[in-house]
């Protein structure tokens, strides 16, 4: 008994760092040699809650810009912890090299060993491997790149005043989903490249600058000749158009931002695609770092390093942290991502080890492997949540979960069930999940389709609708007048049915407002009904 | 594979400090609207505290652009089924929604409305007096005395021994012992050590004598070094220097006068105490330390504690002057004016004893005007009587003996209230920042 006591790693719920220290290396034991994980060097800070408000208004950054939304975020975070409505996350981690996590001082020694194990080698093996993270994100120079972005919107601010920085912050905040390549990595210098070549820019344009240039008369822009097909073929070769990153197109080819104002659309557009691969990923990640966890803690407690009241405290926020509540009960408030995640990784296990002749049927590659580890990993590195979903998403967790599918289509005056969890629905329920995974769908997909650069410069924005769902009407209209103050002129948007390619709505924002232009077609069509009724 | 642990908690704190700021500036609009309301409904006590605030979105709301929550196809996954089976429909609730994830879309319709969060004290005293400003600070220009106060200058290589820098002193000493070589303690240690060592094997070994006697010699070198380069030199000494810089007065005393005759009832106290307790409250951000005097006065006067002067009640007549005298006396007591700014305010039904009033109106201009910043008079009235006394003309007895003090003295003010919602505008109109009209003239 004695012997087994000394063996613990540590004992009560005190943290010290020598206790962190010790419980480290014996996680990394189990997470490297045991699970066979691959992660980044670990840089474990301890903060107080505080800090962890602070880290959370400015998106788990350490090193963020300042602007007025994060603020909001902190008055807001900070009033829901004081009353107690929400508690703080145990801990958030960055996807950097070193991989950064916090782990907060009021956790007890079994709330930091959970957390170690979920973070710095769950999160940062997924980080680490994760085809998505390797190919948009730089994790070597994330933390680099933020402090110049930082020191850079200092500087604008100190040169042309907070206000007008945060005025183009505000449009590339509200431009920010639409601010990412979806489909191809940009090419890139590097950052301080990039900063010595923005530096040359600007000295070379004050040496250049003289006003007299000012005074010379401009040829008459109306006086061009059409376009030809030719050259409008060119032009949208040349402008990369049509354009989903609006961000990028905007800091590119606007005809009235100036170059530091590019520049800080650039900085959103660069954040909002670090973040990309996270917001594609939230249930691998949380599934991944939650097995991760799980695993690591029931080894500990196998080997007897910790005790069973430690075993039994993990288990217990782990319990809290993959509740899944019913549909009807009021926390519910959709899938939780870390208790499908962590579901559906159990069950690859169990598939591997004791398969059942259904899971033989579905999962003949994997089924009674002998590796599972294997199987994880290489779901981890290749799989993004919607093919993850699609891949390995078994009958016995939709059973488990007792999923169903309910139809709601615009013109039927009642949902339908459509699908269950019986053999004749596991297809159809699965699918239907994955795609509600799918970025693509979850956000409205928005693309620049032209600019009348001849013509009154009207930017030409273009809504492609799945299934007729159309944008939120309050919201669009705010954001169009983002993309007209940094295009500068006049923007059109037109929401278009994907499969129809019916126009849904076409609406045109001017310095006047908004005009409803599907309407406006309306109306002129019932004014020459009515003269043609008249004529009759 | 490398690791580190880093303690945070030692970092500086509020790293968001500055976002904060930038979002009360964007939302200091409606937050102000909010923080004046909050007056009227609020026990003026409290108002210290802070506040939490819900101001509407509006400005301050982030729009994306997104999906609407209706209309179009779709179709939904959800976990927990019980008796559905496929073709099972389900009625629609009447008001769109997202179905059944309406719960979704009822809280973010509900976060977007309103937003809520708590303002600190400083923040809400702030905007809560923000544009008000001290009335004329004749002290500063009429009769100059300056007090001084002590400001840290840099350091002295004189002073007194209370004022001892240690660490400028401990870095001085230790950049002079590295640059005169003063040998470590350490060596000497290690030295001492050897030598110990030698000394017992001299014993048995011929040529240790030799070594133990050039240890000695280096031992003895080193002890003199050491002697001459002393641990801490009188060189290295530094005082924190501390000079006198000019101030001005930073200490108010504020006045409260109030008449607890039995014309003056719960609700008038009420609102008597909301005025004194708004401008404590304002005199207090304004000088570093500020005193309270209460009188309470009925046909005498005498100086009570806060407690029996809003609580405990009196019977008498009422005569105003007793209240001034007793006013006049402390001052003459206890706050001079070189070293206090004055502030006085009184409260009153506006009730006197006949005759009395002219003498108040003498007593302030011969004695008390002089002496103070500011005096304001508010007078309670009833509700009912409210509209007729609205001319400012019309009035009572002490009314109009004040009226003659307001047109001469530019630091008196008087105003009339019936409600609790008069108190705040009336207050702000009393300091308003701009040249104040003397619209009672």
């Amino acid at each position: 008994m004695t012997s087994e006591k000394n063996q613990l790693l540590f004992d009560g719920s005190d943290w010290n760092f020598e206790l962190l220290e010790r419980t480290y290396h014996a996680i990394e034991e189990i997470a490297l040699d045991d699970l066979g994980l691959d992660v980044y060097p670990n840089q474990v800070e301890i903060i107080s809650s505080e800090q962890m408000l602070d880290a959370y208004s400015s998106i788990g950054m350490p090193l963020m810009y300042q602007h007025w939304s994060f603020g909001k975020r902190f008055v807001h975070d900070e009033q829901m912890y004081r009353k107690g409505y929400q508690g703080l996350a145990y801990e958030i981690v960055i996807n950097s090299n070193p991989c950064i996590s916090y782990n907060m001082e009021e956790n007890t020694m079994p709330m930091q060993t959970l957390v170690m194990a979920h973070a710095a080698f769950g999160h940062n093996h997924f980080f680490k491997n994760n085809y998505l993270f390797k190919q948009w994100t730089d994790a070597e120079g994330i933390l680099e790149y933020m402090q110049f972005a930082k020191s850079y919107i200092a500087q604008c601010e100190e040169k042309y005043g907070p206000e007008a920085v945060e005025e183009i912050l505000d449009a590339a905040h509200a431009l920010m989903d639409h601010g990412v390549f979806r489909f191809r990595r940009p090419p890139k210098p590097s950052v301080r490249e990039k900063e010595r070549r923005r530096r040359e820019r600007a000295e070379y344009e004050e040496s250049q600058f003289n006003d007299l240039w000012r005074t010379l008369p401009g040829k008459a822009a109306d006086k061009l000749p059409p376009e030809t097909e030719e050259q409008r073929k060119a032009r949208m070769q040349a402008m990369q158009l049509p354009q989903e990153n609006l961000l990028y197109f905007l800091e590119k080819h606007s005809p009235v931002l100036q170059n530091w104002q590019c520049e800080l659309l650039h900085i959103v557009s660069k954040i909002a695609q670090y973040f990309y691969p996270q917001k594609q990923t939230k249930v691998m990640n949380e599934g991944c770092a939650t097995f991760v966890h799980y695993y690591i803690a029931n080894r500990l407690y196998d080997l007897g390093k910790i005790s069973e009241g430690a075993l039994l405290e993990i288990l217990h926020s782990h319990a809290n942290v993959v509740m899944q509540p019913d549909y009807d009960d009021p926390r519910y408030s959709g899938l939780n991502p870390y208790a499908l995640g962590f579901e559906m990784m159990q069950d690859i296990r169990r598939i591997c080890e004791d398969p059942t002749d259904e899971d033989r049927e579905w999962f003949p590659a994997f089924a009674g492997s002998d590796d599972w580890r294997g199987v994880l990993k290489d779901a981890w590195a290749n799989y993004r949540d919607e093919s993850f979903i699609l891949q390995y998403l078994s009958p016995t967790v939709m059973r488990k979960f007792r999923m169903f599918l309910i139809a709601d289509e615009e013109k039927k005056s009642h949902y339908a069930v459509s699908h269950i969890h019986n053999e004749a629905g596991f297809r159809e329920l699965r699918a239907a999940l994955a795609r509600s995974y799918d970025v693509g769908r979850i956000e409205p997909d928005i693309q620049v389709a032209d600019a009348d650069l001849r013509g009154d410069r009207c930017l030409q924005v273009q809504h492609m609708a799945h299934d007729h769902i159309p944008l939120e009407p309050k919201d669009r209209s705010e954001v169009l007048k983002y993309i007209r103050a940094l295009w500068g002129y006049n923007v059109s948007l037109e929401s278009v049915d994907r499969s129809s390619g019916e126009v849904i709505q076409k609406v045109l924002l001017t310095e006047q407002g908004e005009e409803d232009l599907a309407a406006k077609k309306e109306e002129t069509l019932s004014y020459e009904e009515a003269l043609l009724g008249v004529a009759v | 594979m490398h690791h580190h642990f880093i303690d945070r908690r030692i970092n500086p704190k509020d790293k968001s400090l500055g976002n904060r700021q930038r979002f009360l500036r964007r939302a200091r609009a409606r937050i102000k609207e909010e923080v004046n309301k909050s007056i009227q409904d609020r026990n003026i006590s409290d108002i210290g505290n802070g506040e939490v605030v819900t101001i509407p979105t509006k400005g301050i709301e982030e729009p994306r652009i997104r999906h609407s929550s209706t209309g179009g196809d779709r179709s939904r996954v959800f976990t927990g089924n019980r008796e559905f089976v496929p073709g099972d429909e389900l009625e629609k609730p009447k008001s769109g929604g997202g179905g059944k994830g309406g719960k979704e879309g009822s809280d973010g319709g509900e976060g977007e409305d309103a937003f809520r969060f708590a303002l600190s004290r400083e923040e809400f005293l702030d905007l809560f007096f923000e544009d008000l400003e001290l009335p004329d600070l004749v002290k500063t220009s009429l009769r100059e005395v300056n007090t001084f106060k002590r400001q840290r200058a840099g350091h002295s290589a004189s002073g007194n021994h209370s004022n001892l820098s240690v660490i400028r002193t401990m870095r001085n000493a230790y950049g002079r012992r590295i640059a005169l070589g003063r040998p470590s303690s350490e060596k000497i240690r290690a030295l001492e050590t050897q030598l110990a060592e030698v000394e017992a094997r001299a014993e048995t070994s011929e040529g240790a004598d030799a070594e133990a006697i050039r240890l000695r010699e280096e031992l003895e070198r080193i002890r003199r070094r050491i002697r001459a380069v002393p641990f801490i030199d009188p060189v290295d000494i530094r005082y924190r220097r501390f000079e006198n810089q000019p101030s001005s007065n930073s200490r108010a005393v504020m006045f409260c006068l109030m008449d607890v005759s039995g014309s003056m009832g719960k609700r008038e106290k009420d609102l008597a105490k909301r005025f004194f307790m708004l401008l404590h409250l304002f005199l207090e951000r304004r000088y570093e330390k500020t005193d309270i005097v209460f009188i309470r006065h009925t046909h005498h006067a005498e100086e009570v504690d806060e407690q029996t002067f809003f609580y405990s009640a009196e019977t008498g007549g009422t005569v105003v002057s007793t209240a001034l005298d007793e006013m006049s006396r402390i001052i003459s007591e206890r706050y001079p004016t070189s070293e206090w700014n004055i502030y006085a305010a009184q409260a009153s039904d506006g009730e006197n004893f006949s005759g009395d009033s002219e003498r108040c109106n003498a007593l302030l201009q011969s004695d008390i005007m002089p002496l103070l910043q500011y005096y304001a008079y508010i007078e309670i009235l009833d509700e009912r009587e409210y509209d007729i006394f609205q001319d400012s003309r019309s009035g009572a007895a002490l009314w109009r003996s004040y009226q003659e003090v307001n047109a001469d003295w530019r630091n008196f003010a008087m105003k009339r209230i019936a409600n609790r919602a008069d108190i705040y505008p009336v207050f702000r109109e009393l300091f308003a920042q701009k040249d104040r009209q003397k619209s009672m003239a």
